[in-house]
């Protein structure tokens, strides 16, 4: 029943050309040699030799590669407990609102949730900083986190980890040895969403980054501003480069992986 | 056991409690209080070494001037009106670009399909700044769009595009068409073929069988889809700023001017909790929806 015909064919070339090509002339103005971002003169990396010459640049690479770090990983920690909880843990008072300061965040607008961070850390007198961006960052990133790993603990057997308690192991050995490996992939990735929502928010960022810290999107705002410039077309390009690749290569691999788990079943029934 | 138990719910909890739900209140307590020059620049604050005596004096302080003047200030109303037309027309406009590329994607050839899936996906792991920021130099007066009209000749002057209204729907199309095309590619995925073959058995012409069986079939993802493009786009604070012009009023841009450029965190904090309260609406009602249909898939 499926069939492509002219209107399919036409409505996804299109489709993606409409996706990609606003990004393909970014990648591709980073190696013009004008000054003129619309002007082509040439081919040139000059950009890319004054981007990493641009201290301001590099310190701000730096903070938001450290912020992101360190938020992605509390916020996988608590995320992945907040859904153990959620999904295995049963009733417990508060539960109720318990889920939905989970679910809350992912809608909240980040205006709404930048601004009400700011004015409790100045309230408690906290000074913004590094510190505040990553607590921020957890925060919301966390709530990605649960629901990633939720989805992932809702559709597995319990029976699975009914039968490592019946055979022994303690309820911390269960969850170790039997739970962990089998969300591990929906953790993994959780991981790897809170890391990069965290360096690309812009706007919570801006609000809980005190005026000493400065991360690389509020940077490349304050700059974009202005106009467009060679220089940001080059970081772009960098950027998409890193994530294109990223992506590529964990499709490639989870789809080796699937494979051979289709190969190791195939055998398992037939052995 | 219980102890840990205890442990994995207490620290979560108390993480969510603290972070995010005290700082609402702290913003919905400010929305209530004056504007003050001083640090922090507001009044009244909490003085818990008064006591009682202090918490009543703080509370008798408060009151909803600020939403008063939310209603009388004209530039909250057009802007709270401006967000709702310019995210519904961006709703409207993303499905209608965004449903083509779904249907097509759902009737690719098999072997196709996870690299559509993959390419659909992978701006959405690029920057969202950086998006934004392409449509700028595309958009622009000497940019490459009006180059490439103005070399085919359908235009003899270029267009102003950029800083008008309709940079921003271009904008929010383009950000946010992986969300629209993902659920709709969803549910038309699982439609059932034998139900477009026995429609055109019984006498269907084919386009008959896609309005009245495959379009009905898709409204959950459509639904679905409406609503992760309409609650984002109602609070978007860099699509406009960036493409908008001097004319574009969105309520995210209006909360951080008056926080950052006005200084004044009472009316900024009641702008948020009003932009709040309009969207608990469409939040509550796709919370629905979506139960609704987990409930139907089971």
């Amino acid at each position: 029943m499926r069939r492509l015909t002219w209107f399919n064919t036409v409505s996804l070339t299109l489709g993606f050309a409409f996706l990609y090509v606003p990004m393909l002339i970014l990648v591709v103005f980073s190696f013009n040699a004008s000054k003129l971002v619309t002007v082509w003169a040439g081919f040139s990396t000059r950009w890319y030799g004054e981007l990493f010459r641009n201290e301001a640049f590099l310190d701000a690479a730096w903070v938001t590669l450290k912020v992101a770090l360190a938020s992605s990983t509390i916020a996988t920690l608590l995320g992945t407990m907040a859904a153990y909880v959620l999904v295995r843990g049963g009733r417990f008072f508060g539960r109720t609102l318990f889920s939905g300061m989970i679910y809350a965040p992912l809608v909240m607008p980040e205006v709404i949730t930048g601004l009400s961070l700011l004015l409790l850390f100045i309230s408690i007198n906290l000074d913004r900083g590094i510190f505040t961006i990553v607590l921020a960052h957890s925060t919301f990133s966390m709530c990605y986190v649960s629901v990633v790993v939720s989805s992932r603990l809702v559709s597995f057997d319990t029976s699975v980890e009914e039968a490592a308690l019946d055979l022994g192991c303690t309820p911390f050995e269960a969850f170790r040895l039997v739970t962990l490996p089998i969300i591990l992939p929906a953790v993994i990735s959780g991981w790897l969403l809170a890391f990069t929502l965290s360096l690309d928010d812009l706007v919570i960022a801006s609000f809980a980054a005190g005026p000493s810290s400065t991360t690389l999107p509020i940077k490349i705002f304050s700059s974009v501003r202005l106009g467009v410039s060679p220089e940001i077309n080059a970081l772009s390009t960098i950027m998409i480069s890193i994530v294109a690749v990223g992506v590529i290569a964990t499709s490639l691999v989870s789809k080796r992986a699937i494979a051979r788990q289709a190969r190791e079943e195939r055998a398992a029934m037939q052995g | 056991m219980n102890f840990r138990r205890a442990f994995l719910i207490l620290v979560p909890y108390m993480w969510l409690l603290a972070l995010f739900l005290v700082p609402f209140l702290i913003v919905f307590k400010i929305s209530l209080s004056d504007v003050e020059l001083s640090i922090p620049p507001y009044t009244p604050t909490l003085d818990f070494s008064a006591g009682w005596a202090g918490f009543k004096d703080f509370l008798s302080q408060l009151d909803f001037e600020n939403y008063v003047w939310l209603t009388q200030d004209d530039l909250y109303w057009k802007a709270y009106l401006s967000s709702l037309q310019i995210a519904v027309i961006s709703t409207i406009l993303t499905l209608l670009v965004g449903f083509p590329i779904a249907y097509g994607m759902a009737n690719a050839p098999d072997e196709w399909r996870p690299t559509l899936m993959m390419l659909v996906i992978l701006p959405f792991w690029t920057s969202f700044l950086i998006r934004v920021y392409a449509w700028m130099g595309i958009l622009s007066n000497e940019g490459f769009l009006n180059q490439v009209l103005l070399w085919m000749g359908v235009i003899s002057e270029p267009l102003t595009i950029l800083n008008t209204n309709s940079a921003v729907y271009i904008g929010i199309v383009y950000t946010y068409l992986p969300f629209m095309i993902l659920p709709i590619y969803a549910t038309l995925e699982k439609l059932d073929g034998s139900l477009l073959e026995a429609a055109e058995d019984l006498g269907c012409t084919r386009s008959g069988a896609f309005w009245l069986v495959t379009l009905p079939l898709s409204r959950p993802g459509v639904i679905a889809g409406c609503f992760l493009v309409f609650i984002p786009a109602l609070g978007e604070f860099v699509i406009p700023s960036l493409l908008g012009g001097s004319g574009t009023l969105m309520i995210g841009k209006v909360l951080w001017e008056e926080f950052f450029s006005n200084r004044d965190w009472p009316v900024a904090s009641a702008v948020a909790v009003v932009l709040l309260a309009i969207l608990i609406v469409p939040i509550i009602l796709f919370q629905r929806q979506q139960q609704r249909q987990q409930e139907a898939d089971r």
